[in-house]
């Protein structure tokens, strides 16, 4: 009987095959494969890649296998095995410039140079369930474009042509991009390690947090200058070499939110930027990034921090789902030799109380 | 995609121990000063030991012999769970006989039998920062270790003596370490502060998704905050335990039955093992015994 309450390996043994049972499910259907996860999945593969901090849709893809769908699992999964691989260097920038541009909108300006591209986008569906997903019906060809290498300019440039909006900031040449999942995080952070975080951040956390600065708990008169998601190539120097040398091409979800901005004794009247950049397709984690970058600008231009989402070290602390959930769920794990301790000291001050009580009576007896 | 789960001895790459290491170094030469470290994304939870396990990774070589204890017993689910890790990435022997053990990774206890010279008690930490209770941010509460400021700690204590009549903090008790810093002993009973007070062995803790580690080197003096006239007491428990007669031990209170049945037994299974080897028995196990003599 004593045994039994503590766990063992044999217990755990147990889990892990009922857990390998469940995930398989009834075996007389044919199991998932990675290659339907990723094509039919695509957006949840592009979640774990972009929460993980690792572009690979094979690996992303046999995480959410592997997890059953559990998103966070997965992200958690991926990670774990990102943590183990050798660190090359940093990439040059992405040109999101070049980007082969696939969905292009933007809602200041009515038309632009390249025009306004809806892409593969539940914008305008109409959210009925649709029977014939029930089955395997055909699906038509889409409608393509011819490929051109036609460059989209971004709308923060042709803001930039007036001087209206601030420019997108420089650091010192001999800057090193930080890298937070190698160095102890600090605060105040940088600019570039809080991108960081906020890339890997949860995305329900960061869509609530930013949705919170539209109901006004720091507000900042967002306009969705420009969201676009394509491919870009991404580069690397070479010391060697001595330039850059192109090691493939990802695609990203970029939104640049343009806020409005009266000036302050920091900086002048202008459109300030919220920035956002998302690995894959996600749209709503990229605008929520955005909105809770300028948030946190806000020490830096000068605004009164009022709000959580302008509180850096409390939106960083606790923006990374894989630290969340590990503690959050640590609280399952045996605690009994605290709770023994705290069950003794509630029963030891009850008694007091009791005593307390009891002595006060005696002493009101003897008085009357 | 096939070659995926080649690993390094004890799981960490060797750059990473060498960092993990030199924090440690750090940790020992300012005794309680917590000391930031890159902590890796292991893969067990957050909350679950990462912090003790990236430090046990970090020192352990193939000659050590591990322990892993949770609640004060090597069969518990995550004691097993990092056991098993640590057999697997490692190839480490591994023990339940805290004498036998070289190092032994803990969380929410200290072994009753005092540890000596040259073996490593790793403690798993889940919020590093004894002040974080009182000051939420990180920035504030590094600016009060740096300046010796601990009137808000005292200022608590002393509500609590107020309001209760005692100070109610039964667990992760704070402790004064070489004079100087304030450091949480994780949330190990008070009972079990007393043990880290000049204790033999050396002392690290490692909060993984803090990313902290600290250290108590060898000899060091750790006194519990108190006050002259509420002096530092540990819980003390009304009988020996049920199954080895031990006093002046922690007890489990295991619940029998739901009629308000009730046993206490040792909270540290090996101690409690060990001392039933040597002929010891609890009121539960004897009954005959007393009869006997
Ligand atoms: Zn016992």
């Amino acid at each position: 009987m004593y045994v039994a309450v503590k766990g063992g390996e044999a217990a755990i043994n147990n889990a892990h095959e009922l857990l390998a049972d469940r995930r398989r499910g009834d075996r007389s259907l044919p199991s998932v494969t990675i290659g339907q996860i990723i094509e039919q999945l695509g957006l949840a593969v592009d979640r774990v890649m972009a929460e993980a901090s690792l572009y690979d849709r094979a690996l992303a893809a046999l995480a959410v296998r592997q997890s059953r769908g559990d998103l966070i699992e997965a992200i958690f999964l991926l990670r774990a095995y990102r943590t183990t691989l050798p660190r090359f260097g940093a990439s040059v920038p992405l040109d999101t410039a070049t980007m082969k541009v696939e969905r292009r909108i933007s809602a200041t300006y009515k038309d632009l140079p390249g025009g306004q591209l809806l892409g593969p986008t539940f914008d305008y569906t109409h959210r009925l369930l649709d029977p014939s997903l029930l089955t395997d019906e055909p699906v038509d060809e889409p409608k393509r474009k011819d490929a051109s290498d036609e460059r989209i300019m971004r709308v923060s440039d042709i803001l930039a042509h007036e001087g209206l909006i601030e420019p997108d900031g420089e650091f010192p040449a001999d800057h090193l991009a930080g890298d937070l999942t190698r160095e102890p995080m600090e605060f105040p952070m940088s600019r570039d390690l809080r991108l960081q975080a906020l890339a890997r951040g949860d995305e329900g956390f960061l869509l609530a947090l930013g949705y919170s600065t539209q109901r006004g708990y720091g507000r900042n008169h967002p306009f969705v200058g420009e969201i676009r998601i394509g491919e870009v190539e991404v580069e690397m120097e070479v010391a060697e070499l001595g330039f850059a040398v192109s090691l493939g091409r990802i695609r990203v979800t970029e939104c640049q939110m343009v806020n409005q901005f009266k000036g302050s004794s920091k900086a002048p009247p202008q459109f300030t930027r919220g920035y956002g950049l998302v690995f894959g397709q996600s749209e709503r984690k990229a605008m929520s990034m955005s909105l809770v970058d300028r948030a946190l600008r806000a020490e830096e231009l000068g605004e009164d921090i009022t709000a959580p989402a302008q509180d850096e070290e409390f939106v960083i602390s606790h923006s990374d789902n894989v630290q969340a959930t590990g503690f959050v769920e640590h609280l399952k794990l045996p605690h009994y030799v605290d709770f023994q301790a705290e069950l003794a000291l509630v029963r030891k001050m009850r008694a007091d109380i009791e005593a307390a009580r009891n002595s006060g009576k005696d002493l009101q007896e003897a008085a009357e | 995609m096939t070659d995926l789960a080649t690993y390094n001895f004890a799981y960490l790459d060797e750059q990473t121990k060498r960092m993990i290491r030199r924090a440690i170094l750090k940790a020992i030469a300012i005794p309680g000063y917590q000391v930031p470290f890159a902590s890796r994304e292991m893969p067990m939870p957050y909350g679950w030991g990462t912090g003790g396990v990236q430090v046990t990774a970090s020192i352990i070589g193939p000659e050590d012999v591990l322990k892993v204890i949770d609640q004060g017993a090597d069969d518990t689910t995550n004691a097993v769970s990092i056991r098993a890790f640590f057999q697997k990435v490692a190839n480490v022997a591994v023990t339940t006989h805290t004498k036998d053990a070289t190092i032994i990774q803990t969380r929410h206890r200290i072994p009753e039998q005092k540890l000596a010279e040259g073996q490593i008690l790793v403690y798993q930490v889940p919020i590093p920062e004894p002040l974080r209770f009182l000051e939420p941010r990180e920035t504030e509460t590094r600016k009060m270790h740096a300046l010796e400021e601990y009137g808000l700690m005292h200022v608590k204590l002393y509500e609590d003596i107020a309001h209760n009549g005692r100070i109610s903090k039964t667990y992760a008790y704070p402790v004064k370490v070489a004079g100087r810093y304030v450091m949480d002993p994780s949330p190990t009973p008070k009972f079990d502060n007393p043990k880290m007070h000049l204790s033999e062995a050396l002392q690290l803790f490692g909060a993984g998704r803090e990313k902290r580690i600290y250290a108590v080197p060898p000899y060091t003096e750790v006194v519990s905050l108190d006050f002259e006239d509420y002096p530092f007491e540990i819980q003390k428990f009304e009988q020996p335990c049920a199954l080895c007669g031990a006093e002046g031990v922690y007890l489990d209170e295991v619940v029998l039955d739901d009629k308000g049945g009730r046993m206490f037994v040792c909270s540290d299974t090996d101690h409690c093992e060990e001392r039933r080897e040597h002929g010891h028995a609890g009121a539960m196990l004897a009954p005959s015994k007393e009869a006997a003599e």
